[in-house]
């Protein structure tokens, strides 16, 4: 299988501020690559790296082949990128944004419709539109149209479901699964765990470094500890209470309930005892798997 | 190619869109000469005018009712020694004065030319420049008139124009070369640098960078849409100019509209330097216009006169391209003359030119940082 990025200890300084540190990892063509971190973990900056934009401190960067530093121009001809924020002009129509992006790029929108079809097709009966007039999904499916106009080997998109609705999530996510038919690679960052799920492969990305890169079912696997579900009607005396109970590693709130690890990955009664003595006596505690979420606070806390 | 017509499509579609960008570029220049144009009035109609007849002869008497029969003067006093002039100048009633020299008739016959004096009014000295240019005409008129009558050698009454008050008449004649010149820095400059950084706010400038397209293409993109309406826009107020206040071109047309390319080029350059080195639209509208437009108001000879300035202020303004074209404009408007010069000024515009398109190449990043 050909490799699409290939990044050796790559790192990057914003004057004190060490944005990314000795960052390693290859990207198959054809895969949807992930990384998943919170705001500051420096996704955005890696991006750049990838689409030329930046150039590391140290390290190499090869994308599709080429070296990002010397063969920029080469690149920029075979890279989408859609950046954090959605860059269209929010004066020109949906129509004159989507045609511009394709002359830049020396070709037209009636060459690769195919490609875009199933997602422009949303937005074509707003086409005449401003983009600044349009709603937060339909500016993600333009500005996805715009970025993958000319074809590109590489899909770069930084944060593309972040201020869009649950159902223009899911939506996304559908077409980004159909584009694997066009054997189009595609990098995305994302700040929601459950849609780690979805890539073929993750990587946890915290503080500029990468905490693990696999499958998603495998991270999930690799959490150490047997997972405990509890829940009471008041959420967080119950995770100040289980915190004092002494058998406990960790309990993190997740949802409606509170996530928790014993130190012999079991409880017994006594644990019900010590929350009625803190005034909780409806908790509920069941057996769970563990979730993308879980093994990255594991590992956040390594780190 | 087709990149770069695709990129300039897109530029004039942002501006045409705009609305505040339309009135910027074509509302305040028309507002501009508008306004100059009421304030400055152009109607001459009854100005009292006094004379000075020291010859009291047949022509001299002929040549004053013909300057009052014009509908333009009224004579409201006669005066009968030089001392009288400045006590009835000063009381304001009077625009100007006419003065006849003695023996004004007998000389014109005999030397075959004959002196007349016109003391203006300086202190109101776009009136006072009306009213002289009115009474040289009349006296032109009259010239052909005494040829044509007497068929013997040109005879000729040689108009002598002087100012009271405000000599050189400077600076005040010059609010379509000021204008022109303060409207097209302001224009391109704020214009071209506000766009660049428009896309670098907006985030649009990273997917342009990731594109395909050189910075060459995009500076130029940039940069023709504002050149071909800048250059509508001189022809606009040199228009504008002409139907409101009659103001000619004095000089060559041709070569007024190839000065202006040349300070259009050389304003469009500095905005974009400008752009290189702010990040965002404030900063960009802060530069231009602080560190632009006041200066270009105050130092660049536009309202107040260079040579009234100290000398340091002087030299800050040798460093302000409008100073240059101030002079360019103004030679080539108002006093008619070629090429032979303005040549200096042109030298050194072009220079400017080249230095901001040099130092805006260097500093045009192809990266983010």
């Amino acid at each position: 299988m050909q490799k699409v990025v290939e990044a050796s200890g790559i790192s990057k300084k914003f004057g004190e501020t060490q944005a990314l540190k000795n960052i390693s990892f290859e990207v198959n063509e054809g895969e949807i690559f992930g990384f998943i971190g919170p705001d500051g973990a420096g996704k955005t900056t890696l991006f750049r790296i990838i689409t030329t934009l930046l150039l590391p401190d140290e390290g190499e960067m090869k994308v599709l082949g080429l070296n990002s530093k010397t063969g920029f121009k080469e690149l920029r001809k075979n890279i989408g990128y859609m950046p954090g924020r959605f860059s269209l002009y929010q004066d020109l129509s949906v129509e004159e944004n989507l045609n511009f992006y394709a002359t830049v790029f020396g070709t037209t929108v009636n060459e690769n419709y195919d490609l875009i079809s199933d997602i422009y097709s949303h937005i074509e009966p707003f086409k005449k539109r401003l983009a600044g007039k349009l709603s937060g999904g339909m500016k993600q499916k333009l500005a996805l149209s715009c970025a993958l106009i000319h074809k590109p080997g590489l899909l770069v998109l930084d944060e593309p479901t972040t201020g869009v609705d649950a159902v223009s999530r899911s939506e996304f996510w559908d077409m980004l699964k159909k584009l694997k038919q066009y054997n189009i690679t595609i990098i995305l960052s994302t700040p929601y765990m459950d849609e780690a799920m979805r890539c073929d492969r993750v990587a946890l990305i915290q503080g500029g470094q990468i905490l693990s890169i696999d499958k998603p079912q495998k991270i999930k696997e690799g959490f150490s500890k047997k997972l405990f579900r509890a829940k009471a009607s008041e959420k967080y005396g119950l995770i100040n209470a289980l915190r004092q109970y002494p058998e406990t590693v960790t309990a993190y709130p997740f949802g409606d309930s509170v996530h928790v690890t014993f130190i012999n990955d079991k409880f017994d009664n006594s644990i019900f005892m010590h929350l009625k003595k803190m005034g909780i006596d409806d908790a509920i505690i069941t057996e769970t798997e563990a979730s993308i979420e879980d093994r990255f606070l594991e590992l956040m806390k390594k780190a | 190619m087709k990149r770069f017509l695709g990129f300039v499509k897109k530029e004039f579609l942002h501006i045409f869109r705009d609305f505040r960008t339309l009135i910027i570029l074509f509302g305040i220049p028309t507002a501009q000469i508008l306004i100059f144009g009421f304030v400055v009035s152009t109607d001459i109609k009854d100005a009292g005018v006094a004379f000075l007849d020291l010859s009291k002869d047949e022509i001299s008497q002929k040549l004053s009712d013909k300057i009052c029969s014009s509908g333009f003067f009224k004579r409201t006093e006669d005066l009968f020694n030089y001392n009288d002039i400045n006590k009835i100048l000063k009381r304001g009633k009077i625009k100007a004065v006419i003065i006849f020299e003695k023996n004004f008739g007998r000389n014109l016959i005999s030397e075959n030319k004959a002196t007349l004096s016109i003391i203006a009014d300086g202190s109101e000295p776009n009136t006072a420049t009306l009213i002289t240019n009115y009474i040289t005409a009349i006296v032109a008129d009259f010239n052909r008139e005494l040829v044509n009558t007497s068929g013997a050698g040109a005879m000729l009454v040689q108009p002598e124009v002087r100012m009271f008050y405000n000599p050189g008449l400077k600076s005040h004649f010059m609010f379509v070369p000021g204008v022109i010149t303060l409207i097209l820095i302001l224009i391109c400059a704020l214009m071209t640098s506000v766009t660049i950084t428009r896309e670098k706010e907006f985030g649009t400038m990273e997917v342009l960078l990731v594109s395909p397209l050189r910075p060459v293409q995009i500076i130029l993109g940039k940069v023709m849409p504002y050149f071909l309406l800048s250059f509508i826009n001189v022809i606009l107020i040199l228009l504008l100019s002409w139907f409101v206040f009659g103001l000619p071109v004095k000089g060559s047309l041709v070569l007024l509209l190839a000065e202006s390319m040349l300070y259009i080029l050389m304003s469009l350059s500095l905005g974009i330097l400008i752009s290189t080195v702010s990040s965002t639209m404030q900063q960009a509208i802060f530069i231009s216009m602080i560190g632009m437009m006041l200066p270009t108001i105050l130092l660049s000879g536009f309202i107040f006169p260079i040579e009234n300035m100290p000398k340091i202020y002087d030299w800050v303004s040798s460093i302000l391209p409008p100073r240059y074209f101030v002079v360019i404009i103004k030679n080539i408007m108002i006093k008619g003359t070629g090429f032979l010069y303005v040549w200096k000024e042109t030298l050194i515009l072009m220079v400017f030119t080249a230095v901001f398109i040099g130092l805006s190449v260097r500093n045009f990043k192809i990266r983010l940082e």
